[in-house]
């Protein structure tokens, strides 16, 4: 009897901590919650419940155990460990691994960091930049300008995050920073149409996986997380709006 | 000599959003290719003057049918390639244009800009959910 608990304590240990890290990386909501109750069902557990929003995850199993809570408090987008933790769930499901296996893979999920460098993630975002700049028929002698000030502007976004707390703020500051940038590359005759260089270079910030997770998680019944989801991408826009409004009216 | 243009930076545009995604190093042409599909698709449309709303809830639809083919494909989580396909087809530009009405008190044309930027949002969740629903049912059909 001790073992079976013991059994089922672990389960509940694995399915957590795997929901845990696809939520911190920005999956969606009903692949959490699908991985959670298979990962369970494949040790046995065929009575799992999952209740998973943006903030935090609700496990629970039908019988003894009691309900377990987590809180996510901090969320980046890390897709590689979303696929990570997929293709282990797909292993556990076909039976290859065994409760201790399952942990210490999961384990090592959790502690990598194989993201790209920054340098990299600054130099993806300022070509970002420049290619939307010609993709909304601008002008080949704007490239440099969009390229230039997108990569700051990206730059801005990563420093400001680590400095404060709020993401909203760094967002808006770096739009501004955006905004500023790309009409004293006008006004000094190195750049010609202000809008298209403001436009691409804006494009790293505009949050399209929070909108695309959002519209998923509301199609799919998940009221809760595609609302609050959705309400995170409209700040995040409304932050880069700001940002671009406040440098017009300024000047 | 446009459209070759378009191809290049779509692609490249795409592929670069993949990095700053942190996609696993060997999807990253695959995101290229979804997005770059996805947005030649709208920009023909877009020439052959089809209306924006309707162009892009086709082209959303198929890079989801795309980004799923991959995913069966590859074994990996959809949300991958559809989230790289789908940033192009985002309607920044419409809502910049917006945003600058809206500071410029020209609220007419502001709220007309708005709205269509909405729009255009709800055509690319359509065209996603379309995809998804047709999945299903050609799944069903064939566990019958």
């Amino acid at each position: 009897m001790a073992n079976q608990s013991n059994h089922i304590h672990d389960v509940i240990e694995i399915c957590l901590l795997a929901g845990k890290i696809m939520l911190e990386s920005g999956a969606e909501t009903y692949r959490v919650e699908d991985t959670m109750m298979r990962i369970a069902a494949s040790y046995g557990i065929h009575h799992s419940h999952s209740y998973v929003t943006p903030t935090g995850i609700i496990f629970s199993i039908d019988g003894i155990e009691p309900t377990k809570l987590i809180r996510i408090s901090e969320r980046t987008t890390d897709l590689q460990k979303v696929t990570i933790v997929n293709s282990i769930s797909r292993k556990i499901s076909s039976g290859a691994l065994t409760l201790k296996e399952a942990y210490k893979e999961l384990k090592q999920a959790e502690k990598a960091n194989h993201a790209y460098p920054i340098w990299l993630q600054i130099a993806a975002s300022s070509i970002a930049s420049g290619c939307f700049l010609i993709m909304f028929h601008g002008r080949w002698d704007d490239f440099i300008p969009a390229l230039i000030s997108g990569g700051a502007g990206f730059l801005c976004l990563v420093y400001f995050h680590r400095l404060i707390q709020i993401k909203f703020f760094a967002e808006f500051l770096s739009s501004l920073l955006i905004g500023l940038l790309s009409l004293s590359f006008v006004k000094s005759g190195i750049g010609h149409e202000l809008d298209k260089i403001i436009i691409g270079s804006v494009m790293p910030l505009v949050p399209g996986l929070l909108i695309t997770n959002a519209v998923r998680d509301l199609m799919a019944g998940h009221l809760v997380s595609g609302l609050s989801k959705g309400a995170e991408a409209f700040l995040t826009a409304f932050a880069i709006g700001t940002g671009i409004a406040i440098m017009f009216s300024l000047f | 000599m446009t459209m070759i243009e378009q191809l290049v930076t779509s692609f490249i545009a795409s592929g670069a959003f993949g990095i700053l995604f942190n996609v696993p190093r060997q999807t990253l042409l695959k995101c290229g290719i979804v997005g770059m599909l996805g947005w030649i698709i709208y920009f023909l449309l877009d020439i052959e003057e089809v209306d924006q709303v309707l162009a892009t809830s086709i082209a959303a639809f198929f890079v989801a049918v795309i980004s799923h083919f991959f995913a069966k494909r590859y074994k990996t989580p959809i949300i991958i390639y559809s989230v790289a396909g789908i940033i192009p087809l985002v309607p920044g530009g419409l809502a910049y244009d917006a945003m600058r009405n809206f500071v410029e008190n020209d609220y007419n044309i502001a709220i007309q800009l708005a709205a269509k930027a909405f729009m255009i949002s709800g055509a690319i969740a359509f065209g996603l959910v379309f995809s998804e629903v047709i999945n299903q049912m050609i799944r069903k059909m064939k566990f019958k």
